[in-house]
Parts: structure tokens; C-alpha cells; sequence
């Protein structure tokens, strides 16, 4: 094959992709690296004095058992994160694939919690479930609950992972029912005329067809939950009660944007960078091989 | 080409021409604030009387976000070479603008330098003792200041049979007495768990709550508020959160519904919560100064002031100093400081204007409004009273509440729980001195 039939000039094709290099060299490596100097200083929050630190960042991070405790928080979060507005949003996708009347409005209004930022679900939640501020929080009291997640650390991960979950459930929607539609119907007739069950029908056919989506979604749900909570964390609880809801990315943001500890909150970005990159290439390397496209 | 010099020529001509008014003449004084609602009106109005009573300077206030969201911004625009002149920084920030000696100008030697008649005499002491150094330097100019108050639901206390209680053994009776009659979720309550339980409780109570006067005399300081007073205090708020005779009402201000909606008859926060109240309340009210522990000696001592303070940033020129400088002798006016208390309800910084607004009977019809002032200037200030500086104060409250919701949720014993937010604290701390400025 004849690799240079296309491009007759050995420039062209750098100059090409120039501009896509120079936007992702730019916007992604330049931060990333500026992270990486920026992890190994002692840096004052003005910026006057900064001296040149090494590893110390990082060495007092694994120093910290509180710093272990955000990671094994954070798997756990991602995880519960992950699942339930997975299989949440499956089940909605599924129920609104049916034909059914008045179906485009059901699906519309599934969509739209999407387009709503994080702090602000945060807020909403607030608003139900805060023990002073939340109208089913009261309900809960007057039933004899004691719903107080102020003090209750299992009480508030639920809230976080509960709101973080529900926000990520419509965009996750969308993405099942468009890979739902995309199943040809002639499969489902023929498992139907062979005898098979509905649940039968969705755990042999759907789910299989539906992978290459599931996986996907794994994918980009982790990568939320790891890295686009903090604003639903830090209207419901900023991290409470005890550390009970401090996770990775949260302590990135507090350390440095409310702490003015640059260095560390640095230190921990690079590493948050690295675990997910790595776990990206987990999913990848062994998921992704389960996966039937 | 031709086109261009057009362009520029037309420029040329515009400027000129504007050039005529007497307005573009004037340097302009850029100030960021936090200060949202009524209080935004307040800001918007001074700086207007400014810019009206003379014509070299300007005062722009330009509203930046919550408290935290203005700092960060100042910062940003610090580190970017384009900060602004003057900072509404709230009081937890202090320490960090302290250390950053080069970023702000203090306002004692901006005043020296810029020729202003300037006498820190004039302002209450309770107010500059935490924005001064050890040897009463004024480091920036106080403009809302607030304390903690009792506030109580008159009309509650009164069904339950209960006085307004004075000590702390008195509203922890109080508190038992109204949760067996119709409060069961709540007897009593309080924000900002940390300032209130913690700071204030060691200001009122003359006991340390960091060693080198709290932080005052330098950065080299460690805390020390795990000694007896303050372990007793969060024990007992321990016992009662059991039964909700006490129920936390979390970190920050979230937890004040529960006062204006009749839930706890009880509750401790600022005396900034007055406008809500007033809004929103069905019931009669007050506030009251702080319980204290009778047995303890010396207390009450007084309080500690909360709100901000307007921080001079560095690098600035002689003219837009001399600017700053005017506009701060313009605040601390009699009559502006007065009208400043009354259309905000925060408190006046100047002496003077606390007479003044006596003399006037204001406090007749609103006595909450001087409880905090009286809480301030009780007695003397302390060293333990003084004020605070310890850097990383917002990220320190943090961890200094973590442990408190630990003891308060029974995972660990008060003196177990205070003793590591000392322990972590420090560590904070020391990280902070590493990075001041020397």
C-alpha cells in the first residue's frame, strides 16, 4: 500500500492537524502540566512567595489517613453513583421505549434534568431533604424518622449519591433509548416467535445489543462521579458531617479554592488525573473486551 | 491604511472631546464588595454621596460574589497584576491578607501618607482590636461588623412558663423546660457551630482559644482550645443533642429557618440575622447577650466581632491612595456611620456614632440592636478577647466542625473530638506559617 499517495508534500498533513494540536496542547496539556509544576511548590495564595518543594506535597498527603479515606470514599461513591442511575435510567429507557401514547412529552421531560448544573440539584435536594430547610424532611420528622443527615454520616452519602445519581440518570436516558431504537425490531419478533419471555428477551437480546452503550456510559459515569460532584457536595453537606462525604475532588477544591493550599490541591489533582486515567485504561483493556459491537 | 489613521483619528477626536467633561478627569477608586440586597443599596448609596461631595475621585463598587467567591476574585486579579483598591474581605479572611505584606497597603500608613487626619482613637476598640496589630496598628478599616446574640421567641418562652435565661445552666433548663412543652425536634440551637460554640464562647469566657493573643502576635501560634471550658461546653451540647433538647442545626447559616419558623425558640447566630427576622418572623422577639457559665472567672468578658472589613491592595499609585484615603474619612463620618447602622443593622465603628444613634433613642424601639455592642464592649478586651488571626481560618473551621458533628453524632467523646481538631488544626497551621511571607 502506497502510504503517500494521498499528501504529496511531507508538510501538508502536520499543517493539517496543526490547529487540533495547537487547541489540545493549549487547552488540555498546557493546564495539566502547569498542575504538575504547580504540585511540587509551597505557594502563598497571592502568589508572592513560592519555593521549590519536591515531593513534599505529596509526601504529606500519604502521611494523611485521611486522605486514604476520600479514595476508598470516592471508589465507593462512583460506584453507587454509577450503578444506580445506570440501571435506573435502563429501566426508565426501556418503559419509554414502548409504544406508548404521549411518549415524545414523557421523554422530553425525562431529558431535562440534565440541563441543570450540580450546585443547583444540590440546592433542589436541599429543599426536600435539608432536616431545617426540606419539606420531606419535615414529613419525615413528623413521621417519627430521624432524618438528620447534619449528624448522620450514612444519612448524608445517601443524599449525595441519591442527588448525584438522579442528575446523571437523564443523560444517561438518552443515550439507552437512542441505542434501544437502534435495535432492529425483526430480532426481538424472531426471539418472540421462538417462545422467548419479555425478561427473557431483554436479558439475551437487549442487554447484549445494548453493550457498546452500557460500557460508554460506565465510562463517562465514572468520570462524573469522580470529577463533577463537588458542587452537589458542597451545597449539601461541604464535606459532612465528620468527613463522612469528602471526596477526592472535593478536597481538591476546598484545599485549594477555599484553603489557598495550591501546592497540595495540585499534588491531588495530578494524582486524581492519573487514577483516572488508569482506570480508563482498565475499562478499555479488560471491559471493553466483553463488549459486543 | 488610510482607514486605519481615520480610526485612530476619530479616537483621538473622541477623547478630546470627551476629555471636556470634568468627570473623566477623576482617578477612579475601584472597590469590591459582597454585599447583596439592602446592603448592596447601602454600598451603592455611599459611593454615590462620595463621588457627589467632590469631583477628583471616583468610587466604583462593583459586587463579586459571596464573601469567599470576592476574596478569590481579589486574588486572582492580584496575581494577575490587576487587583482593585479597595476589598471588602470578611473577618476569617484577615489572616491570609495580613501575610500577604507586599499585596495590601495598611490603612494606618496609607492615612500617614496620603496626609488624612486619622486618629484610630475614634473607633470602637472591640471593632479595630481585630483588624490591628499587637501594637494597634489599624492593618484595614472595619465597615460591617456583627457578633453573636441569643436570639429568643418571646412569645414561646412565655406559653412554656420560661425566662429569658442569662447563664448557660439557665438556657440549658430553659431549653428542657420548652422541648417538653411543644419542642420536641428543638429546646435550643445555633449557626456556625465553630464561631459560636468555640470562638466566641473562648472570647466570652476569657479563656484562650490560640496561644500569641490568638493569633495576633504572629504566625508561630498553636491552639489551645482544648481546655476545660470548652470541653464542658461541648459536652453538654453532646448530652442534650440525644434527646434534640439541643440539635445541631449545621456548619453554617442554614439552620436559622428554624428560628423564624417558630421551631426553636432558642437560637444563637449573629446579630446580621436581624433582618430576617424582622422579615419573617410571626412572633415577638429579642436579643440577648450570650449565656456564659457563671462559675467561670471573669466571664462574661466580651465578644468577638464577626463581618468585614475594606482591605487597600498594594501597587497602587500616590494619587489613587490619596483617593482611598478620602473615601475612607468620608466612612467614618458621624452621621454616614449612623445611617450605616440603621439602614443595615450592622454596627456603628465609630464611637461617636454609637452616642449619637443613643442620644437618638434608636434602641428604645430596637434593643437587639444594641446587644451586640454591649457584648463588645462588656470590659476591656483581652488577649483571649482581642480578635483572631489564624491563616486558613475557613479551611480551619472546616475541620474544627468535623469533629464537633464526630462528638455531637457520639462517634467519639467531646475531649477526644477536641483534642484532634487541635491536633489537625496545628498542622494546618504550621503549613500556613511555611508559606507567609517573612
Amino acid at each position: 500500500m502506497q502510504k503517500q499517495a494521498i499528501f504529496q508534500s511531507k508538510l501538508l498533513p502536520y499543517a493539517l492537524v496543526a490547529p487540533q494540536l495547537a487547541i489540545v496542547l493549549i487547552f488540555f496539556y498546557w493546564p495539566a502540566l502547569q498542575a504538575v509544576i504547580q504540585s511540587f511548590l509551597l505557594q502563598d495564595a497571592f502568589g508572592l512567595s513560592s519555593s521549590f518543594v519536591w515531593f513534599d506535597n505529596y509526601i504529606e498527603l500519604f502521611k494523611d489517613a485521611a486522605y486514604f479515606e476520600a479514595i476508598v470514599r470516592t471508589f465507593f461513591f462512583s460506584f453507587a453513583i454509577a450503578v444506580s442511575s445506570l440501571s435506573f435510567a435502563l429501566l426508565l429507557a426501556v418503559m419509554a421505549d414502548k409504544p406508548l401514547r404521549g411518549s415524545m412529552l414523557y421523554r422530553t421531560l425525562l431529558i431535562w434534568p440534565y440541563a441543570v448544573a450540580p450546585p443547583v440539584v444540590g440546592v433542589l435536594w436541599i429543599f426536600m431533604l435539608h432536616p431545617s430547610l426540606g419539606v420531606l424532611a419535615r414529613y419525615l420528622r413528623n413521621m417519627g424518622v430521624d432524618w438528620n443527615p447534619l449528624l448522620d454520616g450514612n444519612q448524608a452519602a445517601t443524599l449525595i449519591i441519591l442527588a448525584a445519581a438522579w442528575k446523571q440518570i437523564s443523560y444517561n436516558f438518552l443515550f439507552f433509548l437512542a441505542g434501544l431504537q437502534a435495535i432492529p425490531k425483526s430480532v426481538f419478533e424472531a426471539a418472540a416467535i421462538d417462545g422467548a419471555r419479555p425478561m427473557r428477551r431483554f436479558w439475551t437480546v437487549t442487554f447484549p445489543l445494548l453493550s457498546p452503550t452500557i460500557f460508554f456510559l460506565l465510562v463517562v459515569n465514572i468520570v462524573y462521579a469522580f470529577f463533577d460532584t463537588f458542587g452537589i457536595i458542597d451545597t449539601m453537606t461541604r464535606g459532612g458531617p465528620g468527613t463522612s462525604t469528602v471526596t477526592l475532588v472535593y478536597k481538591v477544591y476546598s484545599d485549594g479554592l477555599l484553603g489557598g493550599n495550591l501546592g497540595s490541591s495540585a499534588a491531588q489533582s495530578v494524582i486524581l488525573m492519573v487514577m483516572v486515567i488508569v482506570l480508563t485504561g482498565i475499562q478499555f483493556r479488560f471491559v471493553e473486551r466483553k463488549v459486543t459491537y | 491604511m488610510a482607514l486605519r489613521h481615520f480610526g485612530a483619528a476619530a479616537a483621538f477626536a473622541l477623547t478630546v472631546g470627551m476629555g471636556v467633561s470634568p468627570a473623566l478627569a477623576a482617578t477612579e477608586i475601584q472597590w469590591w464588595h459582597a454585599m447583596t440586597g439592602a446592603n448592596n443599596d447601602v454600598i451603592v448609596k455611599l459611593a454615590n454621596d462620595f463621588n457627589a461631595s467632590q469631583s477628583d475621585y471616583k468610587v466604583i463598587p462593583t459586587y463579586k460574589g459571596n464573601y469567599a467567591d470576592t476574596m478569590n476574585a481579589g486574588i486572582a486579579a492580584f496575581r494577575a497584576g490587576n487587583a482593585p483598591h479597595i476589598m471588602q474581605v470578611f473577618e476569617v479572611g484577615t489572616a491570609t491578607m495580613m501575610a500577604a505584606t507586599g499585596a495590601v497597603k495598611p490603612v494606618y500608613k496609607l492615612m500617614v501618607e496620603a496626609g488624612e487626619k486619622f486618629d484610630p482613637k475614634i473607633y470602637l476598640p472591640a471593632i479595630t482590636g481585630y483588624y490591628s496589630t499587637s501594637k494597634g496598628e489599624m492593618l484595614s478599616f472595619p465597615f460591617n461588623s456583627s457578633s453573636t446574640v441569643m436570639w429568643v421567641n418571646l412569645d414561646e418562652l412565655k406559653k412554656a412558663n420560661v425566662e429569658i435565661p442569662k447563664t448557660w445552666p439557665e438556657t440549658f433548663a430553659a431549653a428542657k423546660k420548652l422541648h417538653d412543652n411543644g419542642h420536641p425536634t428543638c429546646g435550643f440551637s445555633g449557626s456556625w457551630v465553630t464561631w459560636v460554640n468555640l470562638e466566641q464562647l473562648s472570647a466570652w469566657h476569657n479563656v484562650p482559644l490560640a496561644s500569641k493573643a490568638n493569633g495576633l502576635d504572629g504566625f508561630d501560634t498553636v491552639l489551645e482550645f482544648n481546655g476545660p471550658v470548652q470541653v464542658r461546653h461541648l459536652e453538654k451540647l453532646v448530652e442534650l443533642q440525644k434527646d434534640k433538647t439541643y440539635d445541631y442545626a449545621g456548619r453554617t447559616n442554614t439552620g436559622e429557618g428554624r428560628f423564624t419558623s417558630g421551631e426553636c425558640a432558642i437560637y444563637l447566630t449573629s446579630s446580621a440575622f436581624f433582618g430576617n427576622v424582622k422579615a419573617q418572623a410571626k412572633f415577638n422577639f429579642n436579643a440577648v447577650p450570650m449565656p456564659y457559665y457563671p462559675d467561670v472567672k471573669g466571664a462574661p468578658q466580651n465578644s468577638i466581632i464577626g463581618g468585614a472589613s475594606l482591605w487597600v491592595m498594594g501597587g497602587k499609585s500616590a494619587e489613587e491612595y490619596k483617593g482611598v484615603a478620602k473615601f475612607l474619612t468620608f466612612l467614618s463620618d458621624t452621621d454616614r456611620q449612623v445611617y450605616i447602622h440603621k439602614a443595615s443593622g450592622y454596627l456603628p465603628i465609630t464611637k461617636a456614632a454609637y452616642e449619637k444613634a443613643k442620644a437618638e433613642g434608636f434602641y428604645k424601639d430596637q434593643p437587639y440592636l444594641e446587644t451586640p455592642l454591649l457584648e463588645l464592649t462588656n470590659k476591656e478586651p483581652t488577649e483571649n478577647s482581642r480578635g483572631l488571626r489564624l491563616g486558613n481560618m475557613v479551611q480551619l473551621r472546616d475541620v474544627w466542625s468535623e469533629e464537633i458533628e464526630q462528638a455531637l453524632a457520639g462517634k467519639k467523646t467531646a475531649k477526644q473530638a477536641l483534642d484532634a481538631a487541635v491536633e489537625r488544626g496545628n498542622i494546618m497551621l504550621r503549613q500556613f506559617e511555611k508559606t507567609a511571607v517573612k
